[in-house]
C-alpha cells in the first residue's frame, strides 16, 4: 500500500531531524573534547540530501563532501556507525580511519565523504560510466557545494558527463559560503545552473529548504536519468548555519543574514508542510524526539565503544606491500 | 618467437588479459587510435568504444573517472600519455586513489593500472621529458612499476591488471619503437621481483627503467676492465626488491645506484639509505643521476641529464677506489 503524502513527509522530516540532532551533538561533543579533529556540519542544509536520496535506490550511488555526514544518514548509513567513526572507533564505518571528513558505507552506494573540494565529481562521473559498463541501470547523485564550481573538476566532469551522457545527478547544495568567504565575492557569472547549462547538462534552480520541491525535481530528473536522458543539474539554494568548521564562530556573516536564514530552517519548513497536510503539533513533536532519542542512544554506545587496536592502522594499506621494511621503521 | 614492437607487445599483453576479464577497459586521451606510443594498437577495433574510451584533455578526471568506474566494479587501465600529464591529476591518484581502501576502513578497492610513459626524451625539454617515479614511492598504498625492456612490461603489465591495489605503472617511453624477439606467450611477473642482467662479484649496480641499457653497457665495459658487475634491474620501486639487492651488497662491499631523473631525494637515495642501514661490511655507495635542473633543449644543455655509460663507468672507478 502506498504511504500517505503525511507519512512520506514525516519520513523525510525524521531524516532531517536525525541530520540535524547529528550534527550539533558531534560539534558538542567536539568541543567538549570527545571528538578528536573537527567537524564540518550540515545543519541548515539537511533538506538537500534528504530530498535527493529519499528518490534514489539503495544500489544508486552518491558522491559528497568534507561536509557529508548527512548525505551518508540520508542514503541509509548506519547512525551508530557513523557516530562511532567520529568517536574514532573500531565500529566505525571506517573503523575509526576515516574520521568526520572520510565518513563512507559502500553498502548502501555512499562512496565516501572527501576532503579535497570537488574531488567527489570525477568520481562520480566515472562511477556511472562504470555501472553503464556492467549494465546496470543504477544512477549516481554528485553531492558538492557552491565553492566547487569554481574548481576545475567541476567544468571536467560536467563536460565528461554529457559527453557519454552519463546518469549522473549534480546537486550543488549552495550554502553560500566558500570556507570563510562569501561565495558572491568568488564566482562569476550568473551562477552554477548557466555553467551547467554551457556545458549541455539541464536543470534547474529549486529552494535548498524545501525538502518537498527538491523531492519533487529530483524524482522527475531521475526518472529521465534512468530511461537514458544524461545527466542533470540542481542548484540547491540554502544557507549554512554554522561555521565552516566547529572551531568557526562565523563572525563574517551579517546577522542580519543570519535571522533571515533561521527563519527559512528547513525543519520550520517541513514543519509547515506537515501542519497543512493535516500532521498535529504533538505528531510532529514526537517524530523529532523519536530521532533525537536515535542520536542520543548512538552517542551513549559509541562512547564507550573501543578504540581499533593498533595493528589496524598497518592495515588495509596496499597488498603488494614491504612488510620487512615499512614496518620495521614504521611500528 | 615473435619480433615485435615494445608497442606491440604492450598491446598484445593487454588484449590479452581484456580477453580475460570483461571488467577490464581503458579510458585515456588518442586510445582509440592506438595511443601515442602504439600501445593500445588494435584495442578498438576488438573491444569497440565502450571498453576503449577516447576521453577529452582533462587529465583529472580521467584519473578520477577511472576510481568512480573501479569503485562500482571495473578495472580501468588510465591512460596518462606521458608523465608530465599526471600532474594535473595529482589530486585524483595521491589523495584518491591511494586512499580510499584505507580511509574507508577497506571498504573501497581501486583497482586500477595508470599508465605512465616517462623517462628523458631527446628534445622534450622542461615539461615532456620528466622522470617522476620517485615521487610516488612515498604515497602509502601504491604499487610502482618501472620495467626498462618489452618482456618486462609485458610481464609486469599482466600483473598490474590483476592486481587490486592501484599500480602506477612507468613505462620507458623511448623504446617504445624497439624491436624485440618475444617468445609465443609470457607469463606475468610478480612484483618486487627484481631481474640480474649481468653477474659479478666486485660491484653491485642497481638501475631501473631507461637507464638500464646504459648500465648493462657500462657492465660490459668494466668487464673489459676485470671488473665484475652484477647489474640489478629492480622492475618495480614499491615493492622493491631488497633482499635481492642486499645479498648482492654483501657480497661485493660496493653499490651504484644508476638512474634517470634528479638524484636528490630520488628512489636511489631510498636504495642507498636501506643498504647503508642493513648491509654487512659495506664500503662505499655512490649514485649517478641527473642533476637536479629542469630538462633543458638544447642538446648540449641535455646532455646534462641523460644517464651514459660513460658516466657510470666513472663513477664506478671512483667507487672501486674507495
Amino acid at each position: 500500500m502506498m504511504a500517505s503524502r503525511g507519512d512520506e513527509f514525516a519520513e523525510l522530516h525524521r531524516r532531517m531531524r536525525v541530520i540535524r540532532v547529528f550534527e550539533d551533538t558531534c560539534v558538542a561533543a567536539h568541543k567538549a573534547g570527545e571528538i578528536p579533529g573537527y567537524i564540518h556540519s550540515s545543519a541548515g542544509q539537511e533538506a538537500v540530501p534528504v530530498g535527493v536520496c529519499s528518490v534514489l535506490r539503495r544500489d544508486d550511488r552518491i558522491t559528497s563532501t568534507h561536509r557529508g555526514h548527512g548525505h551518508g544518514l540520508a542514503k541509509g548509513a548506519d547512525l551508530y556507525g557513523m557516530m562511532a567513526e567520529l568517536y574514532g572507533r573500531a565500529d566505525g564505518l571506517c573503523g575509526g580511519k576515516g574520521g568526520s571528513m572520510h565518513v563512507a558505507d559502500f553498502s548502501v552506494g555512499m562512496l565516501g565523504a572527501n576532503g579535497i573540494v570537488a574531488g567527489g565529481i570525477p568520481i562520480a562521473v566515472g562511477a556511472a560510466q562504470g555501472l553503464g559498463l556492467l549494465g546496470s541501470d543504477a544512477v549516481v547523485a554528485c553531492f558538492f557545494g557552491d565553492g566547487a564550481v569554481n574548481r576545475g573538476p567541476f567544468l571536467e566532469g560536467l563536460n565528461w558527463a554529457a559527453i557519454y551522457r552519463l546518469p549522473v545527478l549534480f546537486v550543488c547544495e549552495d550554502n553560500t559560503f566558500s570556507a570563510f568567504t562569501h561565495s558572491s565575492t568568488t564566482t562569476a557569472g550568473p551562477g552554477p545552473l548557466a555553467r551547467a547549462e554551457a556545458c549541455g547538462v539541464p536543470g534547474e534552480r529549486v529552494d535548498g529548504n524545501d525538502v518537498a520541491a527538491i523531492r519533487a525535481a529530483a524524482e522527475r530528473m531521475v526518472a529521465e536519468m534512468r530511461a537514458g536522458a544524461g545527466p542533470r543539474f540542481l542548484w540547491c539554494k540554502t544557507y549554512r548555519f554554522s561555521g565552516h568548521v566547529s572551531i568557526d564562530p562565523a563572525l563574517y556573516r551579517p546577522q542580519a543574514d543570519v535571522d533571515a536564514a533561521m527563519l527559512r530552517d528547513p525543519l520550520l519548513v517541513s514543519r509547515q508542510h506537515l501542519l497543512s497536510l493535516g500532521l498535529g503539533e504533538a505528531a510532529i513533536d514526537s517524530i523529532d524526539a523519536q530521532a533525537t532519542r536515535a542520536v542520543v542512544m548512538a552517542q551513549t554506545r559509541a562512547r564507550s565503544a573501543a578504540p581499533p587496536p593498533f595493528e589496524a592502522a598497518f592495515r588495509d594499506v596496499q597488498d603488494a606491500d614491504m612488510p620487512f621494511l615499512s614496518q620495521r621503521m614504521g611500528a | 618467437m615473435n619480433t615485435l614492437t615494445m608497442g606491440e607487445v604492450a598491446a598484445r599483453t593487454l588484449a590479452d588479459e581484456m580477453r580475460r576479464d570483461e571488467r577490464i577497459w581503458v579510458l585515456g586521451e588518442d586510445v582509440q587510435l592506438g595511443g601515442i606510443f602504439a600501445q593500445y594498437k588494435g584495442l578498438f577495433q576488438e573491444f569497440g568504444p565502450k571498453r576503449v574510451v577516447n576521453t577529452p584533455i582533462a587529465e583529472s578526471t580521467i584519473m578520477g573517472a577511472g576510481l568512480g568506474a573501479a569503485l562500482v566494479g571495473t578495472r580501468p587501465v588510465i591512460e596518462m600519455r606521458i608523465a608530465d600529464f599526471v600532474m594535473p591529476a595529482i589530486d585524483e591518484l595521491v589523495n584518491q586513489i591511494a586512499k580510499v581502501r584505507y580511509m574507508f576502513g577497506g571498504q573501497g578497492r581501486a583497482s586500477v593500472v595508470v599508465r605512465v610513459p616517462h623517462g628523458l626524451h631527446p628534445g622534450s625539454a622542461a615539461q615532456h621529458s620528466q622522470v617522476i617515479e620517485s615521487w610516488f614511492v612515498n604515497v602509502p598504498g601504491l604499487v610502482v612499476v618501472a620495467p626498462s625492456n618489452a618482456l618486462d612490461l609485458a610481464g609486469l603489465l599482466r600483473s598490474a591488471v590483476r592486481s587490486d591495489d592501484p599500480v602506477v605503472f612507468f613505462e620507458p617511453k623511448s623504446f617504445f619503437k624497439q624491436t624485440v624477439d618475444m617468445p609465443d606467450d609470457w607469463p606475468a611477473i610478480p612484483f618486487g621481483l627484481a631481474r640480474s642482467v649481468t653477474e659479478g662479484d666486485d660491484l653491485t649496480i642497481v638501475s631501473w627503467a631507461q637507464a638500464v641499457p646504459a648500465a648493462e653497457t657500462a657492465a660490459g665495459l668494466l668487464r673489459q676492465q676485470g671488473v665484475g658487475v652484477n647489474l640489478i634491474d629492480l622492475r618495480s620501486l614499491w615493492p622493491w626488491d631488497e633482499a635481492a639487492v642486499l645479498a648482492s651488497v654483501n657480497r661485493t662491499k660496493r653499490l651504484l645506484v644508476v638512474q634517470e631523473g634528479p638524484g636528490a631525494s630520488g628512489f636511489g637515495a631510498e636504495i642507498a639509505a636501506a643498504v647503508a642501514e642493513m648491509a654487512i661490511g659495506l664500503k662505499a655507495v655512490s649514485r649517478v643521476a641527473s642533476p637536479r635542473i629542469p630538462v633543458p633543449f638544447a642538446p648540449e644543455l641535455e646532455a646534462a641529464c641523460f644517464i651514459t655509460p660513460g658516466k657510470i663507468v666513472a663513477a664506478a672507478e671512483q667507487l672501486l677506489q674507495r
